[in-house]
């Protein structure tokens, strides 16, 4: 049993305030258009993939003066709206991006010394042999029924442990980076790879918010396993370190 | 006794000379939107001075087809003569448009003016005689929807040019009929896809979408293209433009984000 290095506390208390700016940033600016869509173009006069009711943001009734640009069945057509909706965005948007800001620095940091340290790959990447079916099963069983105390709070790590660590660094939160870039006007018109990529602003979008959603589950169950495995015992190893 | 004069008179000096820095500093010669040290201002020029220095700056916003043109929703101001708009009417503009509206903007100006050689107004039939443009581009608002439309309108270079912008200009402000000011760096002044459109969807500007003019700034948020435009200015400096401009309301001055 080992401790969490002390730049590794550091890097994960940053991140973790950092996170939950962002997820409560992001949750406010979602409420102002609580609709999510494929594509490129999606509002309030198309159809979304999915509605969610967070807000009473999305009111089709209420939309007034509907014109049909041309004659052609199907055409697009625009209307009105002329009701008060819910905005926070003006601090939640410029919040959000500032925190991204500093999430991508502390991330950026905390791979570089990872790597030459060798931390990443000794204690977060799954060797061969733990991929094994029936390795995978038994630490599936373990964390079942996690026994506070046996399970120590550093590295070494379980196998779903460090497949759950670096999906979520490695993976997930580049991928919210670069969702994240793919919505920003300035950046798409200098590199419109970006949305070829994701197929679209609004599939972007879409995706940063099951991005979210996969992340909060993971606090959930991070949070649900520190408290299995001994929750005053856990906070100390990850702030102050073991103590002798 | 000397010693005692020199000191003062020491003071005074620097006292006058950093007093005279800080109004230059203030005034005329501010480049960059303040924070007046708002933490999140801080980051929004933060993030615009990235986007300047780490973006290649003569890229083009993405052109979509004729078929990829959506609905769209028209938001915001959407007749700027209608009083029952609570917060979207201006006392001083809104009587002023619905005179322009009734004579179908025959009476219409731009006012170009500033940092410019020959100040002018342009009518609205004079701005569709110069060169035009016609891009099918995606409207990104901040509140997360977007709609597709084809604009038409002349490049904002084309009338800056006609207006003769002084070699010292570095912002381009605006103000609409109901009574928003708002303003861009010259990089998307001049920028080939911003254009002041009259057109939408192959037809007139519809009031709902800033008749009788526009302007459409592609590579930022839906909210720097302010619709129904009446003047131009052009600045040596930055303009935060008060209580009617997007930071001291409380908003990010650049949306390229």
């Amino acid at each position: 049993m080992s401790n969490h290095r002390g730049w590794v506390r550091v890097c994960h208390w940053l991140a973790a305030a950092a996170f939950l700016t962002l997820a409560v940033s992001g949750f406010l600016i979602l409420m102002v258009h609580p609709r999510l869509y494929l594509g490129h173009a999606g509002n309030d006069l198309t159809p979304a993939l999915l509605s969610l009711p967070i807000s009473n943001n999305h009111r089709p009734d209420e939309l007034h003066s509907r014109v049909i640009f041309t004659n052609v069945p199907g055409a697009p057509v625009t209307a009105e709206r002329n009701y008060d909706i819910f905005n926070q965005n003006g601090w939640a948007r410029s919040l959000h991006f500032l925190t991204a800001w500093i999430l991508v620095a502390v991330g950026a940091t905390y791979v570089a010394i990872g790597i030459v340290s060798g931390h990443i790959r000794s204690a977060l990447l799954p060797r061969g042999r733990e991929l094994a079916p029936r390795a995978l099963l038994q630490d599936l069983k373990n964390h079942l029924r996690p026994a506070a105390g046996a399970i120590g709070t550093g590295p070494p790590y379980g196998l779903l442990q460090k497949l759950a660590y670096t999906s979520v660094m490695l993976v997930i939160l580049p991928l919210m980076v670069a969702t994240g870039l793919t919505m920003a006007p300035a950046v798409t018109a200098s590199y419109p790879f970006l949305l070829d990529l994701f197929g679209g602003y609004q599939t972007a979008r879409t995706i940063h918010f099951f991005g979210f959603a996969s992340l909060v589950l993971f606090l959930l169950i991070h949070l649900a396993m520190v408290i299995a495995t001994g929750f005053g015992r856990q906070l100390r190893a990850m702030t102050l370190g073991n103590q002798p | 006794m000397k010693q005692q004069r020199r000191m003062p008179r020491r003071v005074f000096i620097k006292g006058l000379a950093s007093s005279a820095a800080g109004v230059l500093l203030a005034g005329c010669t501010r480049m960059d939107p303040p924070t007046y040290g708002n933490v999140l201002r801080m980051g929004d020029l933060f993030t615009y001075k990235a986007h300047r220095l780490l973006l290649p700056a003569h890229s083009l916003a993405r052109e979509y087809d004729y078929s990829d043109i959506s609905s769209v929703p028209a938001i915001g101001t959407t007749n700027p003569a209608d009083p029952a708009k609570c917060g979207f009417f201006s006392d001083e503009y809104g009587p002023v448009y619905e005179q322009l509206l009734a004579k179908r903007f025959a009476d219409w100006r731009l006012v170009v003016e500033g940092s410019v050689a020959r100040p002018r107004a342009f009518s609205l039939d004079e701005l569709r005689r110069m060169p035009s443009r016609t891009q099918i581009t995606r409207h990104t608002c901040e509140e997360g929807w977007s709609a597709i439309s084809q604009w038409t309108g002349v490049p904002l270079r084309a009338v800056l040019e006609a207006a003769g912008v002084h070699s010292s200009a570095r912002f381009v402000q605006y103000y609409s009929y109901d009574d928003w000011a708002d303003g861009i760096d010259m990089l998307d002044a001049l920028h080939p896809q911003t254009i002041l459109a009259y057109g939408m969807n192959g037809r007139d500007l519809p009031i709902s979408h800033g008749a009788p003019l526009r302007l459409r700034v592609e590579k930022q948020l839906g909210y720097k293209s302010m619709k129904f435009l009446r003047r131009i200015v052009v600045t040596d400096y930055f303009d935060d433009n008060g209580s009617k401009g997007n930071i001291q309301n409380g908003w990010s001055w650049y949306a390229g984000i």
